[in-house]
């Protein structure tokens, strides 16, 4: 590999980047050589996306240089970096949803047809079949792109990407929304978009995807560099002692399992359509059970129709050994069952209100005196939780938006809390959050399972299932294909249950 | 990687021929009910008359489906109309302009005005449903500022009331009004250019996701400009097809025009939040809009009970819009 800097793609030199009352970038120093994955790292808040939305021209730096082939260059819109060769493809997948996949891969830039004005159409959608063909992918060019599944508009990005001619291809967090095998696939692609000699700059909150996918790594904390280095010279506690700027020994602390004999949600041949079927399980007082499985086998829709969301057809659930009606949410808060949901931002929050408005809301029927909210008593419910959870929040009265993706989940469960839950269900607990908060999240729901509170984690992360459940049942298309005992199952089990190959005495 | 058997099931085959094809069949339907009810309905001199009637409401409502379609809205298109009326009017009746070059300033103030509201709208940062409905204000004060609310007469200025009246032979058609030709040209035109061209499917990917589109390279502005602007200029060539009609122009001419406009594109399959919709389909919601009246009428149903049902069709036609969009996991 090529290490002298004179060669280098694009080198970025003293990066100064402020936002009114914040400094986002001080003095970052990065360089991209040629046909390499360079993994960047940092927690939520570190300035990442600054760094790579000022690449990508959506910002401009307030200070430094930025290098590229060598020569100073000027990005200072999406369409400059692009005809430079620099393509991001988003966080939020960027696609038109209502357009078809040819349309989107080309957007902005359509083949001019015989008359000025008018488009290309033949030629558009023969280039979009080419570029997808070379990713390997066979899909209509002319389907509306919101019929594809996640990982397709994934490619498609990818195609768009490469329509560019793009040197270097940004990945904002590509995996986040991706099952194992599709996770395989796009990196089977980068790695061939490597040998070809593009470079691509890979941001992942997952650190194992970092060390199977990247050649060089680097970190930056606040907004500054911490450090550059070959994937090799880096382990684990390393990397997350860069990020969080402290030593981490462990993010998953072993606890023994605590749950009682005390059966407090019984669910019995639960149905609802394609994604629900025959669902049985029980679930002890004190107990964290982990739910795994791909996206799309069903964990999100098997929560909702416990919680009501989506009434079951058939099925029983019963509470504390009492069979209880759940067909709406509400009915389900009355039997204790709280419900952390996956889309924090869409479900789970109310995100233009004040932190204590958001911890206080289910009990604020309780809060009011006559007509008029108590606001004195819901500060100092909130107070409480601020203090018991550990909610960084300057006052109870900062808008919830402003908190970092940790803390606005743990504004989230404090909610919940203050319902005094027997079952918390909690789905995707830790999306989007940096390491550090993220065990603080699995402390805050391993000190909740010892006060006694039933405990329902789904999850994708393996990784995570396997730290911090008592037990772990995987679901794979609707029905539960494996029940396993963290303590000895290996990830590898849990993948086999979740994709289906599970078969009885093909295992050990 | 396959499809999700979901996809391609029968239900969703129904529901988009539903959605798509929903417009002209309760047209269809409208039109057999009328038929069978009352032996004028079907005559060619009803149905050109329908047609005629609403040449006007058709080529505002192209406008509108532009605005739509790009996620905003433009509500002060009847006051444009009326202002145009009247302005255009004027210059050839107080002014001694010539009617072509009144034609050319109306048109150009209607394309102004549109731009004013694209300019509020884009950096003025104000909500499109606010920037014209101050314009909508803006536009009818102005209209009676400048007729003293009166009436101006077009009595005897033929070139222009040909334009409300006037007929044209063409072949196999036989006589057809200038208005309505007038009105296809708009659809034909603008049904084009928003299929084939790169401001067509600039129009759609903004509507779809303007951020997107922005990151793409789209000249995102530009082409939300075009798009308030044509509004306006739709707007005027509307309002002065009514004038010509009425062979004068009225202050008050239009009013509510634009909710008559809006809610012929939603009857057509336009989403109100933008990226889906097209011309023709909006057409087609404006002829059931005049379909519906001009057979109420012929029933000879009173007129506070005509508003009642136009309302009734609109909630059922959006609501079978919400049903088949669910059923397509839209």
């Amino acid at each position: 590999m090529i290490s002298d800097d004179s060669q280098a793609l694009l080198q970025l030199q003293n990066i100064n980047k402020s936002f009114p009352g914040v400094q986002a970038l001080k003095d970052v120093t990065m360089t991209v050589l040629p046909g390499e994955i360079h993994g960047l790292l940092g927690e939520n808040g570190a300035g990442k996306s600054t760094l790579m939305k000022i690449l990508n021209g959506v910002y401009q730096a307030d200070a430094g240089s930025i290098m590229w082939q060598g020569q100073a260059i000027d990005l200072n819109s999406p369409q400059a970096a692009q005809q430079s060769g620099i393509s991001m493809i988003h966080q939020e997948l960027a696609l038109v949803g209502y357009l078809d996949a040819g349309k989107n891969i080309f957007l902005g830039r359509e083949p001019h047809g015989m008359i000025p004005g008018t488009i290309n159409w033949r030629k558009m959608y023969a280039d979009a079949r080419h570029i997808l063909e070379e990713l390997g992918l066979t899909i209509d060019v002319k389907r509306p792109v919101r019929f594809f599944s996640i990982a397709q508009r994934q490619m498609i990005e990818v195609a768009k990407a490469l329509s560019f001619d793009a040197r270097l291809i940004i990945m904002d967090e590509p995996t986040s929304s991706l099952t194992d095998r599709e996770v395989e696939t796009l990196f089977y692609q980068m790695r061939s978009l490597r040998e070809q000699g593009v470079s691509i700059i890979f941001i992942s909150h997952r650190l194992e995807e970092i060390f199977e996918i990247c050649d060089r790594v680097t970190v930056l904390r606040d907004g500054q560099w911490v450090a550059t280095s070959p994937i090799e010279e880096l382990d684990r506690d390393i990397l997350i002692k860069h990020m969080v700027g402290r030593e981490v020994n462990q993010i998953y602390e072993r606890r023994s399992n605590q749950a009682s004999e005390h059966i407090v949600l019984e669910v019995q041949n639960l149905n609802r359509g394609a994604r629900v079927k025959d669902i049985s399980f029980q679930l002890r007082q004190g107990e964290i059970l982990g739910i795994a499985g791909l996206v799309g086998a069903g964990r999100t829709e098997m929560l909702e129709t416990i919680f009501g969301v989506h009434p079951a057809k058939s099925g029983t659930i019963a509470i504390n050994g009492k069979p209880v009606s759940i067909r709406r949410p509400d009915q389900a808060i009355k039997q204790g069952i709280g419900f952390v949901t996956e889309d924090r931002k869409g479900q789970g929050l109310f995100p233009v209100m004040t932190v204590a408005a958001n911890i206080a809301m289910t009990r604020l029927t309780e809060l009011v005196r006559t007509v008029f909210v108590n606001w004195r008593e819901v500060n100092s419910l909130a107070e409480d939780f601020i203090k018991r959870l550990d909610i960084r929040t300057p006052s109870p009265q900062q808008n919830v938006r402003n908190l970092s993706g940790g803390n606005q989940q743990k504004v989230v469960i404090s909610r919940w809390l203050t319902l005094n839950p027997r079952v918390l269900i909690l789905d995707e607990p830790t999306r989007g959050i940096d390491v550090g908060a993220k065990s603080e999240i699995y402390r805050l729901i391993q000190q909740l399972a010892a006060d006694g509170v039933g405990i329902i984690m789904a999850s994708s992360e393996l990784p995570e299932i396997l730290g911090v459940s008592d037990r772990v049942l995987v679901m794979h298309e609707g029905r539960f294909a494996g029940e396993f005992d963290p303590k000895q199952a290996t990830q590898d089990d849990l993948m086999v249950a979740a994709t289906g190959t599970y078969q009885e005495g093909c295992l050990k | 990687m396959r499809l999700n058997s979901r996809d391609l099931s029968w239900q969703v085959i129904i529901s988009a021929l539903l959605r798509r094809g929903m417009v002209l069949i309760v047209l269809v339907a409208l039109m057999v009910y009328f038929t069978s009810q009352s032996d004028r309905f079907l005559q060619q001199r009803n149905l050109i008359n329908i047609l005629e009637q609403n040449a006007a409401l058709i080529i505002i409502t192209v406008g509108m489906t532009l605005t739509m379609l790009i996620a905003g809205i433009d509500l002060s298109v009847g006051s444009v109309a009326a202002l145009a009326g009247a302005i255009s009017a004027g210059l050839i009746v107080n002014n001694g302009l010539p009617f072509g070059v009144s034609v050319v300033i109306t048109l150009a103030m209607g394309f102004g005005i549109g731009l004013i509201n694209g300019s509020l709208i884009i950096w003025g940062k104000l909500p499109p449903f606010i920037a014209t409905l101050a314009m909508l204000g803006i536009g009818r004060g102005l209209t009676l500022v400048y007729t003293e609310g009166r009436p101006i007469s077009l009595n005897g200025v033929e070139e222009y009331t040909f334009y409300g009246r006037g007929d044209v032979v063409l072949p196999l058609l036989g006589e057809i009004p200038v208005s309505v030709l007038v009105a296809l040209a708009v659809v034909i035109i603008s049904g084009v250019v928003l299929s084939t061209t790169r401001f067509g499917l600039h129009v759609y990917a903004i509507g779809g996701n303007e951020e997107t589109a922005r990151l793409a390279g789209v000249p995102v502005n530009r082409v939300k400009m075009i798009a308030y602007g044509s509004s306006g200029m739709l707007a005027a060539l509307g309002g002065m097809l009514l004038t010509a009609r009425l062979f004068s122009a009225q202050p008050q001419a239009a009013v509510g025009l634009e909710l008559d406009a809006i809610a012929a594109a939603v009857l057509g399959g336009v989403s109100l939040f933008g990226g889906v919709g097209n011309v023709f389909g909006a057409v087609t919601g404006g002829l059931l809009v005049g379909v519906l009246s001009n057979g109420m009428n012929l029933l000879r149903l009173a007129s506070f009970l005509q508003q009642m049902i136009q309302g009734v069709v609109l909630v059922l036609a959006v609501a079978v819009d919400m049903i088949t969009k669910r059923v397509e996991g839209l």
